[in-house]
């Protein structure tokens, strides 16, 4: 039992000194993200970070008031013009994997102003997709994530393509 | 009892009924939704048109095999409407700026007073209290008026099936998720969040905040809030919402409104007119009448004096 808690304790402390002081100095900056790590219909893949870091001119681009050059936004500078950096500054710091879930809406405090804040899922694809059209980036589906089997069965893509129908039957409108 | 006597029930109890009627009739009109009821605000300016809401209703519902994969973008050549294949598809509407064309999800639109409802004879038809208008295919006969009566042209209806064909639409995902507090299927797997899932009287607040807070991003009006007494599901627009196929002419008054002053005749007309002109008639034949009481006369000699 004591070498069991033991290797336990040992195993806590190397993660907590992995990522802490990492994050609390800014210094982790990491090269790339696995992302779509929980989806069950499309594979996790890496998301080129240092590529992106090239890319754009300012880390608020994406990570809008929480890291490098701060809120541009005018809309967020009638509050924000003073805030500083956030300890939190990964996405899903903030952003919830199930906004619509029931626990998720009761929890919902009327009073907070932020209330309008998108889930994980979307607040990545907003960003992404939203930058991605105005600079030409790939924005369909497949472009960035392949599809697990599961997601092919979902999509009726891949193997599970329709076989050819001669007639559309039964696409009754009235 | 004495005839007299129970032409003068018959003539008090019809008017007492036919008024009770015609007044809960009249208060039906003013009905803005339950208080817990949900809705999806749908907001079109986020939408790419990438038909995963088809892909998840199709397979939530249990729905047949479509023509073509769902990852397919060639449909968007055609302008679609629900069926009983699909009881949501999401239609491309151009624009002069093409590059970025709107999308448009549609299906059911979860009204707070549903036509379909309010035109089905069997009672088929339920607004439940989390909001879903949904329906009960045992009971209903095939008639299809709610067909008819929608003013979004939602309900499908199983043609293909010769023996029970039933309406089918959206049911908000009721029976499978959003009994259980859970979000529709489509809300759940729209990469986008154009579908956001809430309290409607909350969803309205949002949708607002969102027009004040980026009024370059919308046109300034939720179609849906007040629409035909108000609407489940919400939309938010960039260009105006005929463009993108919406139905601007349908008003705010629920459908119900155009038949409830007549249908609350009918208990009048069934119960008080009877005994109102059968009263003046025998007040119009007192004179001959007189007399019947006294005597044991059966009533075809009576006809016959």
């Amino acid at each position: 039992m004591h070498t069991k808690r033991f290797w336990l304790a040992g195993i806590m402390v190397v993660l907590l000194l992995a990522a802490v002081p990492g994050m609390s100095l800014g210094i982790s900056v990491p090269d790339n993200v696995t992302l779509n790590s929980q989806s069950k219909i499309y594979e996790p893949f890496q998301f080129n970070h240092a590529k992106h870091i090239q890319l754009t001119k300012e880390c608020s681009d994406c990570h809008h008031h929480t890291t490098g050059t701060l809120v541009q936004d005018p809309n967020c500078i009638r509050c924000h013009r003073n805030s500083g950096e956030t300890k939190e500054v990964s996405c899903k710091g903030c952003h919830v994997a199930d906004p619509f879930s029931a626990v998720a809406l009761k929890g919902k405090d009327p009073k907070t102003y932020h209330l309008d804040k998108p889930g994980i899922k979307a607040a990545m694809h907003i960003t992404c997709i939203g930058c991605h059209k105005k600079t030409s980036g790939p924005t369909g589906c497949l472009d960035c994530h392949g599809r697990t089997k599961e997601g092919d069965a979902l999509y009726n893509s891949g193997a599970y393509t329709p076989k050819h129908k001669p007639a559309k039957s039964g696409h009754g409108g009235h | 009892m004495k005839r007299r006597d129970f032409l003068k029930g018959c003539l008090i109890s019809g008017a007492a009924a036919s008024l009770g009627a015609a007044s809960k009739s009249w208060a039906v009109g003013s009905f803005e939704g339950y208080p817990d009821a949900m809705g999806v605000l749908v907001d079109t300016t986020r939408c790419i048109g990438c038909r995963s809401c088809e892909a998840a209703c199709n397979k939530e519902q249990k729905l047949p095999e479509p023509d073509v994969p769902f990852d397919d973008q060639s449909v968007f050549e055609h302008k679609r409407r629900p069926s009983e294949m699909a009881y949501t598809v999401v239609n491309r509407y151009e624009e002069a700026d093409s590059k970025n064309p709107p999308f448009r999800k549609m299906q059911c639109n979860h009204c707070n007073e549903p036509a379909c409802l309010t035109s089905c004879f069997v009672n088929a038809y339920t607004k439940t209290k989390e909001g879903a208008v949904i329906y009960n295919g045992k009971v209903c006969v095939g008639c299809r008026t709610c067909m008819v009566a929608c003013p979004f042209n939602m309900p499908g209806y199983s043609y293909s099936s010769a023996f029970n064909p039933l309406i089918k639409k959206c049911i908000l995902c009721y029976d499978t998720r959003l009994k259980f507090g859970k979000p529709p299927a489509c809300v759940e797997i729209c990469p986008q969040e154009a579908l956001t899932f809430g309290l409607r009287t909350d969803l309205i607040k949002l949708a607002n905040e969102r027009i004040r807070e980026t009024p370059d991003r919308y046109v300034d009006h939720i179609y849906g809030e007040k629409e035909v007494g108000g609407t489940s599901w919400l939309y938010l627009s960039k260009s105006s919402f005929e463009q993108i196929g919406f139905d601007t002419t349908l008003g705010n008054e629920p459908i119900i409104s155009n038949v409830k002053e007549f249908l609350g005749m009918v208990p009048m007309v069934l119960t008080i007119w009877p005994a109102l002109f059968s009263g003046i008639h025998l007040l119009a034949t007192r004179n001959k009448d007189h007399g019947d009481d006294h005597h044991n006369h059966s009533e075809q000699e009576d006809g016959k004096k």
